[in-house]
Parts: C-alpha cells; structure tokens; sequence
C-alpha cells in the first residue's frame, strides 16, 4: 500500500491548475531551502543546536496548508515546513534556530517548538512530547469553535492520548483535521515492526472519514478540500523523511523523491519553466537569509550583549 | 443566611465562572454520582470527559490556549501523575517559552481513607516544577482567593482542595503565644489538627504559635511567617503529603535559610496509604503532631 502514487489523482482540470500548481512547487520550495540553508548553517556552525528537518515531506503542508486557510494549526517537532507553508517569517523562523531573540519564541525554544501568531497564521507549536499538540488541537477547536489541523507523526499516532483525543473529537464533532504525516519511521524503527494496525482503520472505528493517500501535493490539496467539509477527518499520507530524526544526516536515499517527481508533474503540466524561476528566486532569497557573514554578526553581537 | 462551607464556596465559584464569564468546567464523573461531592453546579459550561485522562488534561490546556479559563477538575489527586503531562510540559511552559498563556484552574481534590491510589497528596510535585502557582485553601476565604489570583494572573494553578474541608464554614486565623517554644506550620487537611495538637502540648508546657499556610508557590517570606519563628527559635512544618522531598521537607528548609531557625518537617510516612487501619497512613494528626514535637524537645 505505501507507494508514491498511492490514492494519487492523475489529473483533475481545478487541482492542476497553473496558479494551484505553482503555488503547492513555491511552499515546496520555501521549506525545502529553508532547510538546506539549516543544513548549511549547521556545517559552518553557526547554528549548533538540534535541528529537526522537513526535508522529504514538504509537499504534505504545501498542501494542507493551501486547503486550510484559517485553520488554527497545531504541529509536532518537525515543523519548519508547517509554519513557513502557513506564512511564517522565515527570518524569525532562522533567528529561532540560531537562538536570537528576535526568534518565534524569543531564542528559548529551538527547532522542535516552532509557534507563530500573526494576523496571517496562528501556529501553536509543541514542547516535546510526542504528541502532545493532538489533545491541545482538539481542547482548541472545543474551546473556541474554530477549524483546527493537527500535524502529527505515524509514531506520534500511536500514543494512547491520540485515540482518546480522536474519540473525543468525534463525540463532540469537532472541527478538527488530523494529519499524519507517515513517514514509516519512529526514529529508525519501521511500522511493521511497531504495530501490525492502521491509524485510519483506527480512526474510521471511532467513526471519522479516513484516508490513505501518498505525498502528492495536488492529490493531497484535493483530498483535504473534501475532507474538511466533513469534520474531524484523518488522513495519513505516506511520504518519505531524507534526513536523520534528529540532525543533519542522512542514511541512505529515501523511497521516493517527491521533489523529483512533483517538477516531472509540473514539466507534463507545462508549468516548469514558471516553476523554475520560483525556484531559482527562493533558492537565492534563502541563501542571502542564511549568509554566515551577517548572521555572525549578528550572533556575535547579540552574546557580547548578554555577557 | 449562614456562612458558606467550602463545597458551597467552590460551587458558587464554578457557577459564576461558566455563566458569567465564558469558562469551562472539564472533568471525569462530574455530573452523575454527587456532582464531586456538591462542589460542581449542575449548569452550562461543562464538558463530561471520557476516562481518558493524559488526553484530557490536554484538551483543558487546549482550551485554556484559546481563552477559555478551564476549571480542570481532578477527582483524586493522585491521578495527577496521569494528567500531569500537558499541564508541566506545556501549560507551564508556554508562557516563558513563547509568551502565550495556557491558565488551568487545577481542582486537584485530596482525601483520606480511599486507599493506596485515591487518597495521595501531590502537590509537592507541581511546586518542584516551574511555572505553575500551588495553593492549598482549606476555607471558603481561601478559596476566593485563589480563584481571584488565578483570574488576575495567566497562570495555571494547582489548587491543593482536600475533601477533609468541604463541610468547614470555619476560618482559620494565626495563633501567637508569648514566648512561645516553637512555631508550627500547618498545610492542607494537617490544619484542622493542628490547634489539638497545639493544645495537647501546653498541658505539657509546651507553647506553641500556629502559622497556616495556603500559598505553597510562590512561597513569601513575609513577616507573618517569619516573625512567630523568629521569637520562638524552632519550627515544625506539618503536611498531609509525603514528607521526604515533600512541601514540609522544602518549605522548613526555605524557612531555616531565612531565620537559621531550626525547623524540622513533617509529612505522611515512607509508606503507601493503604485503605484499612492501622495502615492508612494518614495526614499527621493532633497525636503525631504532638509527638514530633515531644520528640523534638528531648
């Protein structure tokens, strides 16, 4: 069933739209550089605290996040790519990473607990405990009444606190839309190794709609269009992580590259020398927000002032 | 009309809390056996959760995110440590990490004699970590008082109840006797001892002054707690929760930094609180009160 064409929609004239389309490849590409420009910063060491990288799994709040404008958003330690996806500052995203005050939470809190609150976005991020943003998003879309998605991991789904928080939202028909992002892997150990049961079967038992669907942006935004006018709804999506849990490196390739295969998409569609240019431009923006010289600086000056 | 008890107090409280100012009442078997000992009103506002506890502590914390001011009720306080999680790893610590506040209103409820995982005292815990307020009020006062603290602040609280208080319309008030041989500072159920304790010592010459405490975190040193001390050289701090590494353990060192006065703690024993004498291991009464500071004065 894990596959990259799993649920995958072929073509459907409104989801592969030009403007869609383009728009799903510029939240891809923001993440994804925004990353690389971390990866960078780590390797020059500039930045020497612990990084949790979207890399791979980008195109799942690329597209979650088109679909769900509004929603309050409730994410896990691996959140760089949900809070940009959202219409995060990536400056104060790098100045968080780096331990700036100028950070989404002053410096304190790191890679894994990224937060926004904006006009744009409100983004509650987590602490550490695996899944702990599950229960907090369902309190949240009972205490307020307002549409709220829940990033979460197929580790994290196995929490006995995410049953009794799925349980719960759909006794009480909460608006809440709970994604998770299946990446196979709980740190290094497989699903199969874990548990022999599937989160949506789990999920629809409750009596919530549930999919399975494979990391594709444009099958995904469809999906999530539809399943928000029935919520609570689950979907996991299968998608593949690039580097380690925790930190820079990477192990071996992924199953699947779905960068690669989104820019085959976008050539097919005739869409990629638009999408190139978006490329190109974030790829510099990110590079001069990750120069060394300046962050240095600023680094140097602001622990001279602390001193 | 007569005075309220402290069940009353907390019921007014509630109600006015979910009619008149948008709040939330959440909480396992709130409304079916006794409405937690008549402490719950029967009105809109409250969410009956499923036995489901780590989750729904956080769901409280989730609706205390979004402005909701939960009252997070805790039928026995010893399930604290199930639903602990939320309220430490994030309720506490929003509000320094990120400037957003997640105030819970933690009716966390004590008692005695509902044996070994009923009848715990856990407050200690939640003063060891930071950012929550820990309070233990025994009288209806008291507990309008913390329920005004906690609205004036974006904290969450830890409010210490024990069922001992519910049926008491009585106020407690401080007792200072002229030379007094040793301060004794009483928390939680270990309040309504203390004064028969205080009065089995005199018939031995041993003058006591009564100190009691409510707010356990934070801890002030004001004059009302250090003066009696000062005067009388030694003090004993009595709680109804375990006493190693326990509030009366931290709080007669606390006190002992301030004055160098001796103070020595007294808590529950090293030993579970089973549910049939002579096992219960319950809240130090007047006779283990007495006898501790016999003991100190051999």
């Amino acid at each position: 069933m894990r596959s990259p064409d799993y649920g995958i929609i072929d073509h459907h004239k409104d989801i592969h739209s030009k403007q869609v389309s383009l728009d799903l490849f510029r939240r891809i590409c923001l993440s994804r550089y925004f990353d690389y420009g971390s990866i960078s910063a780590v390797q020059k060491q500039i930045l020497n605290y612990m990084v949790y990288l979207s890399l791979g799994q980008e195109s799942i709040s690329a597209a979650v996040s088109k679909a769900t404008k509004g929603f309050m958003v409730f994410s896990q330690h691996r959140c760089h790519d949900i809070y940009l996806s959202y219409g995060g500052d990536p400056k104060k995203m790098r100045d968080e990473l780096v331990g700036l005050p100028t950070g989404t939470s002053r410096g304190r809190a790191g890679s894994n607990c990224i937060q926004c609150h904006t006009s744009q976005a409100t983004m509650f991020g987590h602490h550490g405990l695996i899944a702990e943003n599950v229960p907090q998003a369902v309190g949240a879309a009972l205490g307020s009444g307002k549409p709220v998605v829940a990033f979460f991991g197929d580790g994290s789904a196995e929490e006995d606190y995410v049953f009794a928080s799925l349980g719960f939202a759909v006794t009480h028909k909460l608006p809440v839309l709970f994604i998770v992002s299946d990446n196979n892997l709980s740190i290094l150990t497989k699903i199969d190794v874990r548990r022999s049961w599937k989160i949506t079967d789990v999920a629809k038992g409750f009596g919530m709609p549930a999919v399975d669907i494979t990391d594709d942006p444009w099958s995904v935004y469809a999906k999530t269009l539809a399943l928000k006018k029935t919520l609570p709804a689950l979907m996991n999506i299968y998608t593949c992580r690039k580097n380690w849990h925790v930190g820079i490196g990477v192990d071996g390739p992924p199953e699947w590259d779905r960068f690669a295969l989104v820019k085959d998409k976008l050539k097919e569609l005739g869409y990629l020398k638009y999408a190139l240019k978006i490329e190109s431009k974030i790829k510099n923006d990110i590079q001069r927000l990750w120069d060394k010289k300046l962050l240095q600086k600023r680094l140097n000056q602001f622990r001279a002032s602390i001193s | 009309m007569g005075q309220k008890t402290v069940a009353e107090t907390i019921k007014s409280i509630s109600r006015q809390h979910l009619l008149k100012r948008n709040g939330l009442l959440m909480g396992q078997a709130i409304s079916a056996v006794g409405w937690v000992n008549n402490t719950v009103p029967n009105c809109k506002g409250i969410v009956e959760l499923p036995m489901t506890d780590v989750a729904g502590a956080g769901f409280a914390v989730g609706a205390a995110l979004v402005g909701r001011r939960p009252i997070f009720v805790i039928r026995f306080q010893d399930f604290l440590i199930l639903n602990g999680s939320p309220l430490i790893f994030f309720a506490a610590k929003t509000k320094e990490l990120h400037g957003k506040n997640a105030p819970v209103f933690v009716r966390a409820i004590a008692a005695e004699k509902y044996g070994p995982v009923h009848s715990g005292v856990l407050h200690s815990i939640f003063m060891h970590f930071p950012g929550f307020l820990v309070c233990s009020p025994m009288t209806p006062n008291e507990y309008k008082e913390a329920y005004r603290v906690y609205m004036e602040n974006d904290d969450p609280m830890i409010v210490s109840e024990h069922r001992t208080s519910y049926k008491s319309t009585r106020e407690f008030k401080d007792v200072t006797e002229k030379n007094a041989d040793i301060t004794l500072y009483a928390i939680s159920a270990a309040r309504f001892e203390v004064e028969k304790a205080s009065e089995l010592l005199l018939k031995d010459g041993i003058r006591c002054n009564i100190v009691h405490i409510m707010w356990l975190k934070p801890f002030e040193l004001s004059n009302r707690i250090l003066n009696p001390l000062k005067e009388s050289s030694r003090g004993l701090v009595i709680d109804a929760g375990h006493e190693i590494a326990g509030a009366s353990q931290s709080i007669a060192y606390t006190l002992n930094q301030a004055t160098g006065c001796q103070v020595t703690a007294l808590g529950l024993m090293d030993k579970t609180k089973c549910l049939c004498p002579p096992f219960e291991n319950a809240t130090p009464d007047a006779k283990r009160i007495y006898k501790k500071v016999r003991d100190i004065f051999k």
